[in-house]
């Protein structure tokens, strides 16, 4: 078994990664992280067992290069003014009328993370806990807590 | 009502997929880790897959040789780092073009022959030197790369010329005047042999 051609990997996968990368950060930070990920995927891929789970590897690149966001994001904040918005108008859902963004920003990073890697990807919690750190249970729980109050908003008509 | 959050998403959005792609086309380049590119092309003789690597053109293919199983050799043979990445082979796409409107009768493009070895590798070196608009027997191009009696062998070393159309395999005929076989198919060999003997 060899490894597939990384554009295959990029055609498969890539939009995915986007879903999870939106979720996580936001639409306006996403495709940067986006970028450092399939560029940091493509540096290590020689490297890679092909019988790898190839979407486990992906997200486990994409879970840093968030990490990398929010800590740059926070240092920001405090030295820079908010930078205007610049793809959300591009991102189809994630428009500011949708209150998706809203929705999950208002969760803890932990319940963010969890949330799209289980319920945007299907990664099993196992895994889960292996990318974002602690207990199975701990990811099961963060990920239901966090789903629990995305519907609450959704049942409010925070999403719309 | 539990609907989830994310259904209304959708699955895909090409537009942020296909600026994403250029970015990463662009980054990978200047990191240094886009071993090989590659574009498709329409011509004449069909979809064409065109494949480099820094050093030059590494593979041409023919639609019915399957471009997902050439791009797949290639992952396996020289470097999964593959992207689609057209800007690369803007210069190769245009000369092909330009051979094919008969506005070119040579291939001006640095070549990558390390998918060529040995005795294969010296009939490809040969096939450099069939003018355009003419032809060569298998017995012509056996004895020009050192081995007369090699005429089968270079039978093999045309079916897998890693760059057909650019190392003109399809100018190699049959001793008697029959045309032979092309990998990309007998009709595409009568194609370009009409073409340039029109030109």
């Amino acid at each position: 078994m060899n490894l597939q051609p990384f554009e295959f990997v990029v055609r498969d996968h890539g939009p995915t990664v986007l879903r999870v990368c939106r979720a996580v950060l936001g639409p306006d930070d996403a495709e940067d992280a986006w970028s450092e990920t399939f560029l940091a995927a493509m540096q290590a891929y020689p490297r890679l067992r092909p019988d790898s789970d190839i979407v486990a590897w992906l997200v486990t690149i994409a879970h840093r290069k968030a990490i990398d966001h929010v800590r740059a994001a926070s240092r920001r904040a405090v030295t820079l003014p908010e930078l205007p918005d610049r793809a959300a108008s591009q991102a189809p859902g994630w428009d500011e009328t949708s209150g998706l963004w809203d929705a999950l920003r208002a969760l803890p990073l932990k319940q963010r993370q969890t949330v799209a890697y289980h319920y945007l990807i299907g990664l099993p919690y196992r895994e889960i806990a292996a990318i974002v750190g602690g207990s199975e249970d701990a990811a099961r729980r963060a990920a239901a807590d966090g789903i629990a109050a995305l519907r609450t908003s959704a049942t409010q008509g925070a999403l719309r | 009502m539990t609907t989830d959050p994310f259904d209304t998403l959708p699955t895909t959005d090409p537009a942020a997929f296909t600026r994403l792609h250029q970015r990463l086309e662009s980054a990978a380049g200047d990191a240094g880790v886009l071993d090989v590119a590659y574009r498709t092309m329409d011509s004449p003789v069909g979809t064409l897959l065109l494949a480099t690597t820094d050093l030059g053109m590494l593979r041409v293919a023919f639609d019915r040789e399957g471009i997902d199983t050439v791009l797949e050799d290639l992952a396996r043979d020289v470097s999964p780092r593959i992207l689609r990445a057209p800007a690369r082979l803007d210069g190769a796409a245009r000369e092909l073009d330009e051979y094919f409107a008969g506005d070119r009768r040579t291939f001006d493009l640095p070549l990558d022959l390390r998918l060529s070895h040995g005795f294969r590798r010296a009939v490809l070196e040969q096939l450099m030197h069939i003018d355009y608009g003419t032809t060569a027997s298998y017995g012509d191009v056996a004895e020009a790369a050192g081995n007369p009696r090699a005429a089968r062998a270079v039978g093999s070393a045309c079916r897998t010329n890693p760059l057909p159309l650019i190392l003109p395999c399809h100018r190699v005929v049959r001793s008697d005047g029959s045309i032979g076989q092309y990998l990309g198919g007998v009709e595409a060999k009568q194609l370009l042999l009409s073409m340039e003997a029109a030109a």
